[in-house]
């Protein structure tokens, strides 16, 4: 008794396990897998590298840029760095005035793109609309002013300049890093006196339709569900020869180009089109009154549902696939109905491809751009089409990074949601 | 009415799943209150349809199933009360032990503590307590198994139906297994209808066995039957080892009659299934009723036959010899003290009595 003890003191069993060398075990390991982790990280190469490349820089610029934004600054370096001391309190100094005055003039001759006075007058007026002429129009004329006192100079080409709230704004707008442009599509601003609040009531339309995004893609998945289930179980206990003729007819959204599809949206859809003559020949609605089933919300939320139910069907058929019909009879042999064997035994194993299915294509709804912009209209539009309309035509990048990076947070914090309901570990995408 | 002591009966049942091939052909078949009965045979003759027709997860095509002598051919399955085993055990992944037991309790409302103290009882039975928090993932394929029997039995079922439950299991634990199923089996007395393709399991389980080919059942009778006194040649083939010798009947004189090789020899065999004299046979013969060079005129049967192959097994040994027309003649030569000695190339005279050697309906190859 007391022996063994003894032997088994003088070995413990957390001792480090040596190779016949005398090399610890887990650095020989280390060692010999090296050379076969090496190569396979050079496979990868060109994917990381095209990865970096073509996806992590732009939406790093584009977070960046949400925040960052030096076109006031570009144009107005020296004013930028004056006003930036002012402490906010009635108007700056005379000589703040003095280096903008110079300052401006000097800018009116620079026509480097982006640096250009134009640019400022753009960035002022996104905080206070309608001063785009206030700028121009100072700028024009400030090359005659010669002698101080610079501040009632500038008073007398424009009254507007014994505002205090514009030199605020200028004060901001000359920053580098600002936080204006997550104000403005959060629908907040900055007052006169430089609070945050809530955007006019007129102004505030990036939060509602935010809001409108996230129903409706919920709605939209919740529909891509209820339709995706039945078509999923009928195709995973179909025979495999029929199962993948269905399969084809599921993908076929995914092979027809966008072109060829929307026009077959509008050919169904339209006021004209074949499922209200359908209606009309049944009797359901009068000739006078049919219903407008695109350019709307209404044909959004069908040609979304469309185009992501393949979304939904693929991971729910493969989680299906792989739960055998025995679970079924074994519960139905120990007493249970249809109903209560589907509830309880089928239905929580196909959980893990519901959720799957469900995080992609709401995932993918929130984002998604081109169809809204083809058969939405004005009331169903989302959110990707502000954005794409700030970066093509108002040409607010910055703005429009700002509510992409807020999509790309809502997105983050869902995936964690999800992870935490049904951890990452358990969903199955196919 | 079916006599009470019958359980289930099937009458005239046929099944086809396309119309076009029978699986099963013409079945009737009794099973006895409290019986172990065993459905055995190759691949594809149709013995787990027999069994889904039973639980009620396929129609019978053609026919009627008694269950206490009640037809229950429009009975759902959630309805016959019938406790099941499936091969792959089919116990729910996403539930523990404790639940997949509870599961047919909570279906027929029982109170909890009844669910709790039922649950503990099963789980006693296959001597798994303690194991109710796994989920069946976290268990051995063997515990498995004994999840997959004692959930079949939670609800007390008169009918307990396994569809080859030990399939998925070594040597070893398979023969455990079946220790422990038949000793279930007796303290509980509830009805078995066990389908395997493993003939020495039925064969140590069964009170009957019913051998199936083809969609037909070729015999049901006792296992020593079975082995015995096979009726015709596919169970003799197919039950234990068998030697079979291909003849000629040429008279056939009350239960005996005799044949003639294509070599030339005379054998005089058990008249079993023989259509008459003039009409082709196959002798069934096992190789441990074969006697290595009996004594002159002791055995009325001794053909002459050379040694081809001789394989050493420990407690015997097997001797394969040319023997008439058969090149695969094997005998089993008991390893005892003083046995005879045979070398590769010699020749030998082997003997049997009539009733040892069978004569059966005729089959090719
Ligand atoms: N669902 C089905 N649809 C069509 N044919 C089937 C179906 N199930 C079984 N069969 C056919 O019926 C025949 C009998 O099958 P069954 O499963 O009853 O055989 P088995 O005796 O259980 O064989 P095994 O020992 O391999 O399990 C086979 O030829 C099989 O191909
Ligand atoms: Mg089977």
């Amino acid at each position: 008794m007391s022996d063994a003890a003894a032997t088994s003191q003088s070995t413990p069993r957390d001792a480090l396990l040596v190779a016949s060398d005398g090399v610890p075990l887990k650095v020989k390991l280390a060692k010999t897998t090296a050379a076969a982790r090496r190569r396979a990280f050079l496979l990868t190469l060109p994917l990381v590298l095209f990865v970096l490349i073509s996806f992590v820089f732009p939406i790093g610029e584009m977070l960046v840029r949400s925040f960052h934004n030096p076109v006031g600054g570009n144009v107005v370096p020296a004013f930028a760095e004056s006003i930036a001391k002012w402490d906010g309190k009635g108007l700056p100094s005379e000589e703040v005035f003095e280096v903008f005055v110079k300052d401006l003039a000097r800018a009116r001759k620079v026509r480097d793109v982006g640096k250009t006075v134009g640019n400022l007058a753009t960035r002022v007026n996104y905080e206070i609309p309608g001063s785009r002429s206030l700028i121009t129009k100072s700028a024009r004329k400030v090359g005659k002013i010669k002698n101080p006192p610079y501040k009632d100079a500038l008073l007398a080409i424009d009254k507007r300049w014994s505002n205090p709230h514009v030199w605020l704004v200028l004060q901001r707008a000359t920053t580098d890093y600002t936080l204006s442009f997550y104000l403005a599509a959060l629908d907040r601003r900055y007052d006169k006196t430089n609070n945050i609040v809530q955007a006019d009531e007129l102004y505030r339309i990036y939060i509602p339709i935010l809001l409108k995004t996230l129903w409706l893609s919920a709605l939209i998945t919740f529909l891509c569900f209820m339709l995706a289930y039945p078509v999923a179980y009928l195709l995973s206990t179909l025979p495999l020869r029929t199962s993948n003729l269905l399969m084809i007819l599921v993908l076929l959204p995914f092979w027809t180009s966008l072109l060829v599809r929307t026009t077959a949206w509008i050919a169904m859809l339209q006021t004209q089109g074949v499922l209200n003559d359908v209606f009309v020949s049944l009797r359901l609605i009068g000739n006078e009154d049919r219903i407008q089933l695109i350019y709307n919300q209404t044909g959004t939320i069908i040609a979304m549902v469309h185009i992501l139910l393949p979304f939904m069907i693929l991971p729910l058929y493969s989680v299906m696939k792989t739960i055998p019909p025995s679970y079924m009879r074994a519960a139905r042999s120990m007493g249970a109905s249809q109903t209560y064997a589907f509830i309880r035994i089928y239905f929580p194993q196909t959980l893990p491809g519901i959720a799957a299915g469900t995080l992609l294509v709401f995932i993918l709804a929130i984002g998604y751009y081109i169809t809204p912009a083809l058969v939405g209209g004005n009331d169903g539009l989302l959110i990707s089409n502000l954005i794409a309309d700030h970066i093509k035509s108002t040409l607010n990048w910055s703005l429009g990074a700002a509510l992409g990076s807020i999509l790309l947070v809502i997105v983050l914090m869902l995936y964690w949601l999800y992870n935490r309901l049904v951890g990452i570990d358990n969903l199955k995408f196919g | 009415m079916e006599a009470p002591s019958i359980h289930v009966a099937f009458q005239n049942v046929q099944k086809s799943y396309d119309g076009e091939i029978l699986v099963v052909k013409d079945l009737n078949l009794d099973v006895e209150k409290g019986e172990f009965l065993t459905m055995l045979g190759p691949s594809g003759s149709g013995k787990t349809t027999c069994l889904m027709m039973l639980a009620g997860f396929e129609p019978a095509t053609h026919g009627e199933i008694f269950l206490n002598g009640q037809p229950i051919n429009n009975q759902p399955p959630n309805k016959r009360g019938i406790g099941m085993v499936f091969q792959n055990y089919a116990l729910f992944p996403h539930m523990s032990v404790n639940e997949n037991l509870a599961f047919p309790l909570q279906v027929r409302g029982m109170k909890r503590e009844e669910v709790t103290e039922r649950v503990d009882r099963a789980l006693g039975m296959v001597e798994l307590g303690g194991f109710g928090g796994r989920r069946p993932a976290q268990l051995s394929g063997g515990q498995q198994q004994r999840v997959a029997l004692a959930r079949a039995l939670v609800f007390d079922p008169q009918l307990v139906l396994m569809d080859e439950p030990l399939g998925a299991l070594d040597k070893q634990l398979r023969e455990q297994m079946q220790y422990e199923i038949k000793n279930i089996h007796e303290s509980l007395g509830v009805t078995v209808v066990y389908v395997t393709h493993d003939q020495s399991e039925a064969l140590t389980m069964s009170n009957r066995i019913a051998v199936f080919n083809d969609g037909v059942i070729q015999q049901l009778s006792s296992p020593d039957d079975l082995y015995e006194r096979p009726q015709n040649s596919f169970v003799a083939q197919f039950i234990g080892e068998n030697n079979k010798l291909s003849g000629m009947v040429t008279e056939v004189n009350g239960d005996s009659c005799t044949v003639k090789m294509g070599t030339g020899e005379v054998i005089t065999a058990a008249a079993i299934n023989v259509a008459g004299a003039g009409q082709p046979t196959t002798l069934s013969l096992r190789p441990e009723r074969v006697e290595i060079a009996p004594d002159e005129g002791a055995l009325p049967n001794a053909l002459q036959g050379q040694v081809k192959d001789l394989i050493y097994h420990g407690d015997h040994i097997r001797a394969v010899l040319q023997v008439a027309d058969t090149s695969e003649f094997v005998v089993k030569v008991p390893n005892n003290v003083g046995h005879k000695v045979l070398s590769k190339g010699e020749n030998v005279t082997v003997g049997w009595q009539i009733e040892d050697c069978r004569a059966l309906d005729h089959m090719d190859v």
